[in-house]
């Protein structure tokens, strides 16, 4: 029988630290921006039914990159999550943070256990509050530690390029479009510093808005309400929100 | 309840294990004790506020649902300001008589059901299927419903595929039955329907829909006394709600006391309401 190499602690955790960066990296980036009324979700994704983007609980929204069956695996653990403990509780007792925690302990077991390998996702849980000043945002890499972020963050590939492109151009208090549009422009640029362009079937796009009458705030904008969003003048932008536009999630 | 998320702080496996998109299912999986029909039933009867009166009717475009506000408990009125009427859904409301404390409890649960399968498949039920799963619920009320809490919803929406509203209403059981026009439940739904009966029509405006269904909550609350009629003087007005392709609607209460009142003006002059033709 032979001996097992011994490899030490620190090479080991680099080693899955590595895998999981290298799986995340392979998929496409994704951004996610608070807006004067809310938090939008932004990102390039070819198909219209395998999101990226989807509503955890009436205030919360999920955003990942990485590999979709394991990222989605966690998605509809959260919703289990957030359901059962808004029907054991109340509805106010599901919060972002509750929820952030669980997905780190989960993510961060998962990465340290030997007999696991690590999850290849980088994940992104948003709560939109009645006040600009109580959105929430944290992002969640794959090894399980938690960064509570302010005004814009990016996750997937590219992150880092596109998170301080978005540093220096976001602003509080943006209109729905003119962050939609600084986000393609953020996506649209390639490590190598040229742009392209992403058409706008290409684009899966989700908001948070804290001005919908309803309880549940997440609303998917497609078709045409996304084309204009995006052909608006930054001039005549927030009043965008035709309520015949109002569609239910599908 | 949740011991492992507490223990660890790691979703447990069963949140993680791939299965139906039915939140039901994963509590009876995961924690069955939360399940009403779970429970254990005492032996006896026990004593609690029902619910009364529910009505509903058609009209081209929608679907009208209503209710009372009364709940009672043996001869004694329970509560003067209960509501009977809620939203399942976007293009759904449920309406229930019955045991309160459990008829609340189940429709949580079933808004929960409708809300929780639409965010993990990405698309809603079909009005059909949202019924059915209702009839499931009922029917797993049936030991407590021997027992005297019995549930009897009546449920209503828009049908997407076939743009109009319907009407479901349910025995203790569970049975289904489609209702065309109207449909009334409850202890005063005898005399609901009977109004209902003579002033439908098929071609009735949704004010005109909503008029009839309070006519008919007025006559319910006439002849029956656990029903509640229009309380002017305290200022509760049946809860009505409306639900046509734009989705659900609950009248606000400017509206409904408007509606309310107007009706029981017209019974000062006419104390048995808008008459029919003989013949």
């Amino acid at each position: 029988m032979s001996t097992p190499f011994y490899v030490s602690p620190q090479q080991a955790m680099a080693d899955r630290a590595e895998y999981a960066r290298k799986g995340i990296a392979r998929g496409r980036s994704l951004v996610v921006l608070q807006y004067a009324d809310g938090i939008v979700f932004v990102g390039e994704n070819p198909s219209r039914a395998l999101h990226k983007f989807s509503e955890i609980y009436d205030r919360i929204g999920f955003a990942a990159a990485g590999k979709y069956n394991e990222y989605e695996n966690l998605r509809i653990g959260g919703v289990r999550y957030a359901d059962l403990r808004g029907y054991t509780y109340d509805r106010d007792d599901v919060t972002a943070r509750g929820l952030a925690n669980v997905y780190a302990q989960t993510l961060g077991t998962i990465f340290s256990s030997a007999g696991e390998k690590p999850y290849e996702v980088e994940l992104v849980v948003a709560e939109v509050g009645t006040e600009p000043a109580g959105d929430q945002i944290y992002r969640l890499p794959h090894d399980g530690s938690i960064v509570d972020e302010h005004g814009s963050v990016a996750v997937g590939g590219n992150a880092e390029q596109i998170s301080s492109f978005l540093d220096q151009r976001h602003r509080d208090g943006m209109s729905l479009a003119e962050a939609l549009k600084l986000a393609v422009q953020a996506l649209s640029r390639d490590t190598n510093g040229t742009e392209r362009e992403i058409p706008a079937e290409r684009l899966e796009v989700a908001v948070l808005d804290r001005t919908r009458p309803q309880q549940r705030k997440f609303k998917r904008i497609v078709g045409r309400q996304l084309s204009r969003l995006l052909e608006a003048d930054d001039a005549a932008v927030t009043k965008t929100d035709d309520p015949s536009d109002e569609q239910p999630e599908e | 309840m949740e011991p492992n998320t507490r223990s660890t702080g790691r979703l447990p496996a069963a949140f993680l294990t791939p299965g139906s998109s039915s939140f039901i299912d994963f509590l009876a999986d995961h924690s069955p004790e939360l399940l009403p029909g779970n429970r254990k039933l005492p032996e006896g009867i026990v004593e609690a506020p029902h619910g009364t009166t529910i009505v509903a009717a058609t009209f081209p475009g929608g679907v009208v649902l209503a209710g009372d506000r009364r709940a009672t408990m043996g001869n004694m009125i329970a509560q003067r300001d209960i509501e009977k009427v809620f939203p399942a859904d976007e293009y759904s409301a449920v309406g229930i008589a019955g045991t309160a404390g459990l008829a609340v409890e189940m429709v949580k649960l079933f808004q929960l059901e409708l809300e929780h399968f639409e965010k993990v498949e990405g698309a809603t039920l079909s009005l059909e299927g949202k019924a059915n799963r209702l009839s499931t619920m009922i029917r797993s009320n049936l030991g407590m419903a021997m027992q005297g809490l019995a549930v009897v919803p009546l449920f209503a929406g828009w049908d997407e595929g076939r743009e109009k509203g319907r009407i479901f209403s349910y025995d203790v059981t569970g049975g289904r039955s489609e209702e065309h026009g109207y449909a009334a439940t409850g202890s005063g739904s005898i005399f609901a329907r009977g109004s209902m009966k003579k002033l439908y029509r098929e071609d009735l405006t949704e004010q005109q829909a909503t008029t009839l269904v309070v006519q008919a909550l007025y006559d319910a609350a006439d002849d029956d006394s656990a029903t509640g009629g229009p309380d002017l003087a305290r200022r509760i007005f049946p809860i009505v709600t409306v639900i046509t392709d734009e989705g659900f609607r609950r009248l606000s209460e400017a509206e409904s006391s408007e509606l309310a009142r107007s009706v029981t003006e017209r019974r000062l002059e006419q104390p048995d309401g808008p008459r029919a033709a003989l013949l």
